[in-house]
């Protein structure tokens, strides 16, 4: 399948644009933790597509940016993993897991 | 229109859509389903590109970790049918402003520029070759970010069950 001569590059640009400015739009409208998350979620993964594509396209007789967005897929886990337990722990202390109502730093 | 061409449209335009929904959707839980789908559909564009094992990796990892994380945390946390807030009016406004500047700023940039495409013969994508260069430690090898990488997951591991634990006093 000829991908490049169906699809041009610049659309998966613009579609990887729009997914990260429609994930940094989640984490700044909302004020609660796990919505923001998946707003980092969104942007991780709208970089994610960029790696491939530049990948796929540009530079097909590398593995980079498969290897790039493998490694950025394990840090999104470890860092989900620990942003839940960590809102686990808030709302343990806090009953509430908005940022706003979250302003002590020691109890 | 030919195959690949509406593949991609459908992979795009569901792509653009739930994450449109899942971050305006102020139901939580359903926010968090409409990630889902998003995560699917670009594990789709991974699959079309040829990197097969990648597209595994997301739906395995993302599809089948991360976003059950999320709904257990929302589950721990919020009861089911609760609503967020609305956002005010003022964050909207910023957040749109500086969404739209940012598109604007990258999509002028990025538009005009030609990609010179690399002219060395394609490398097949397959297990084999993956391997072989994950575990690689010469030219083009990548045996080092990957012991990084294990190491790392192993401090998330004993940092989360050092964080979640309930403490003795």
């Amino acid at each position: 399948m000829n991908l490049q001569a169906e699809i041009p590059l610049h659309y998966m640009i613009v579609l990887s644009t729009l997914l990260f400015f429609i994930g940094l739009v989640g984490v700044l409208i909302r004020r609660n933790l796990i919505t923001m998350l998946m707003g980092i979620e969104l942007m991780l993964n709208a970089v994610n597509i960029n790696f491939v594509a530049f990948n796929h396209y540009l530079y097909p007789h590398r593995f980079e940016g498969h290897f790039f967005a493998l490694i950025v897929m394990a840090i999104a886990a470890a860092e989900a993993a620990i942003a839940i337990a960590l809102i686990i722990n808030i709302y343990r202390k806090f009953s509430t897991v908005n940022v706003d109502d979250v302003d002590e730093l020691k109890y | 229109m030919t195959g690949p061409k509406i593949i991609f449209y459908i992979l795009a335009f569901s792509t653009i859509l739930f994450s449109l929904l899942s971050v305006f959707d102020r139901r939580i839980l359903r926010a968090a389903i409409y990630l889902l789908f998003v995560l699917v559909a670009i594990a789709g564009l991974f699959y079309m590109m040829n990197f097969q094992f990648l597209a595994a990796v997301q739906l395995m990892l993302y599809a089948g970790g991360i976003v059950v994380l999320i709904i257990f945390s929302i589950l721990l946390t919020s009861q089911i049918n609760s609503k967020l807030d609305a956002p005010k009016l003022m964050q909207l406004l910023a957040a749109s402003f500086t969404a739209l500047f940012g598109i604007g700023i990258s999509l002028y940039t990025i538009l005009p520029y030609v990609f010179k495409p690399s002219a060395a013969p394609t490398l097949e994508v397959n297990m084999r070759n993956i391997g072989l260069q994950l575990l690689n430690t010469g030219e083009q090898g990548y045996v080092l970010p990957f012991e990084v990488i294990s190491i790392l997951l192993l401090a998330a591991l004993v940092g989360i069950i050092f964080i979640a634990k309930r403490s003795r006093t």
